[in-house]
């Protein structure tokens, strides 16, 4: 076998070695999209309660609790960017800190500082590289979030919204997360959860909502559930990104299992032909050295 | 005449279904549930919380970070954490209740407590 042809060979050996790592990762990852998708689902009906009670509790409390109270002059604000931490995704990490990006830009010309809190090693990262300032980091969870690992987050986050400004307490916190809007769709957006806008709709809700009795006080249920809800929005958050993250990296891996294919189909033409080469020169050369005997024979 | 009642908690919905009563602990102190129940929101404390089925078995849980809302005979019981009584782990909740006695953090002490004390009970 000539020497074009053997390295061609190999090359297809090579890739279509590589063609089933990223098909066994596109599998991989259709299957935990289904799954990612299903906890968001299973986190709506906590979500859904919480915010009608939270809705109740508000409407009877006089709302100055200090996670809604707004702060005429904001000073520093924390940014929440939520990344993976693993790559081969396409641009789902990039995507989610070139919208931080551009949040922080805007925050900044309003006169705020901003502090990162990152999630997802990609997030870490890319800040540490450019040598800039972490507020927080959260890794290890990007694929598969816990509520406790929103809570922790969450926590840090309202314990600096709660400190007075000299201290390091902050006046606003914002999430950038990947929003999973379906399968084919995944965008990144920027939203505020803190202070919290609790919604007080002045239009008539569907159904008025019934007289509640509280126990122990309006106030007092307000205080134990608006810190749930703040955890509660910053744990979809998580499990949208994460869903949008295996859907990212299904798509990356698509593409490039499809890529894997078009080199094999290439390099299959080109060992072909060299092929065909090579037997018709070994032809030519066979048809040429007779051609010489026979000559040599008639001459004598 | 039946209470329709929903033990969720962020991870999953923990169980739901018709009942005829739900005894339960709020911050308070000790409140029962019937059908026909005046319209509530209240904070509960760490601890079971009891769904008596019509003649059905009683459906124990573990409620920690809880909160309950009634409405039309449709109660919610929302729980940051929860589990069944009859699953929980005695010795890790024991080891970490005398974790957190050590480090004093009374959260998680009352915590574990409450998961011993429905354990016990189951």
């Amino acid at each position: 076998m000539p020497a074009q042809v053997r390295v061609l060979r190999r090359r297809i050996r090579s890739v279509q070695a590589t063609k089933k790592i990223t098909r066994a990762m596109e599998l991989i990852s259709a299957s935990r999209i289904v799954k990612a998708q299903g906890r968001v689902n299973e986190a709506r009906p906590y979500a859904d309660e919480l915010t009608r009670a939270l809705t109740a509790a508000a409407s009877k409390a006089t709302v100055d609790h200090p996670l809604t109270t707004e702060h005429a002059s904001a000073k520093r604000a924390i940014m929440i960017v939520v990344t993976s931490d693993r790559g081969l995704a396409g641009a789902y990490s990039s995507t989610a800190i070139r919208e931080g990006e551009g949040l922080a830009g805007l925050l900044r010309s309003e006169g705020k500082d901003v502090v990162p809190f990152l999630v997802g090693r990609k997030g870490v990262s890319f800040y540490r590289f450019r040598g800039r300032e972490i507020g927080g980091e959260w890794t290890g969870f990007s694929d598969n979030p816990r509520y406790a690992d929103a809570r922790e987050i969450a926590d840090a986050a309202v314990e600096r919204f709660l400190a007075p400004t000299e201290e390091g307490g902050v006046d606003e916190v914002h999430i950038v997360f990947t929003e999973f809007v379906n399968m084919g769709t995944q965008q990144a957006v920027a939203r505020r959860i803190l202070p919290l806008v609790v919604e007080e709709t002045t239009e008539a809700p569907e159904q008025a909502l019934p007289l509640y009795e509280f126990e122990p006080s309006a106030e007092r249920v307000l205080d134990a559930l608006l810190p749930k809800y703040v955890v509660s929005r910053v744990f979809d958050a998580l499990l949208q990104s994460a869903a949008s993250e295996h859907a990212a990296r299904r798509r990356a891996m698509k593409a490039a299992t499809d890529n894997a294919e078009e080199l094999v189909k290439a390099y299959t033409r080109e060992a072909n032909a060299a092929r065909q080469a090579a037997i018709t020169q070994e032809i030519s050369e066979i048809v040429g050295g007779a051609n010489a005997l026979a000559d040599a024979t008639a001459a004598k | 005449m039946a209470l329709y009642v929903e033990l969720v908690s962020p991870e999953r919905s923990v169980w739901s279904g018709e009942a005829s009563r739900v005894i339960t602990r709020t911050i308070e102190g000790d409140i029962g549930i019937l059908p026909g129940h005046t319209p509530l929101l209240a904070v509960l404390a760490n601890g079971l919380v009891r769904i008596v089925a019509e003649g059905g078995p009683e459906v124990r849980a573990v409620v920690l970070g809880g909160f309950l809302s009634v409405a039309d005979d449709r109660v919610s019981i929302l729980a940051e954490w929860s589990q069944p009584a009859d699953e929980v782990d005695v010795a890790s909740a024991e080891a970490e209740l005398r974790q957190a006695e050590q480090a004093g953090d009374a959260d998680a002490a009352s915590r574990a407590r409450a998961l011993l004390a429905a354990a016990s009970g189951a």
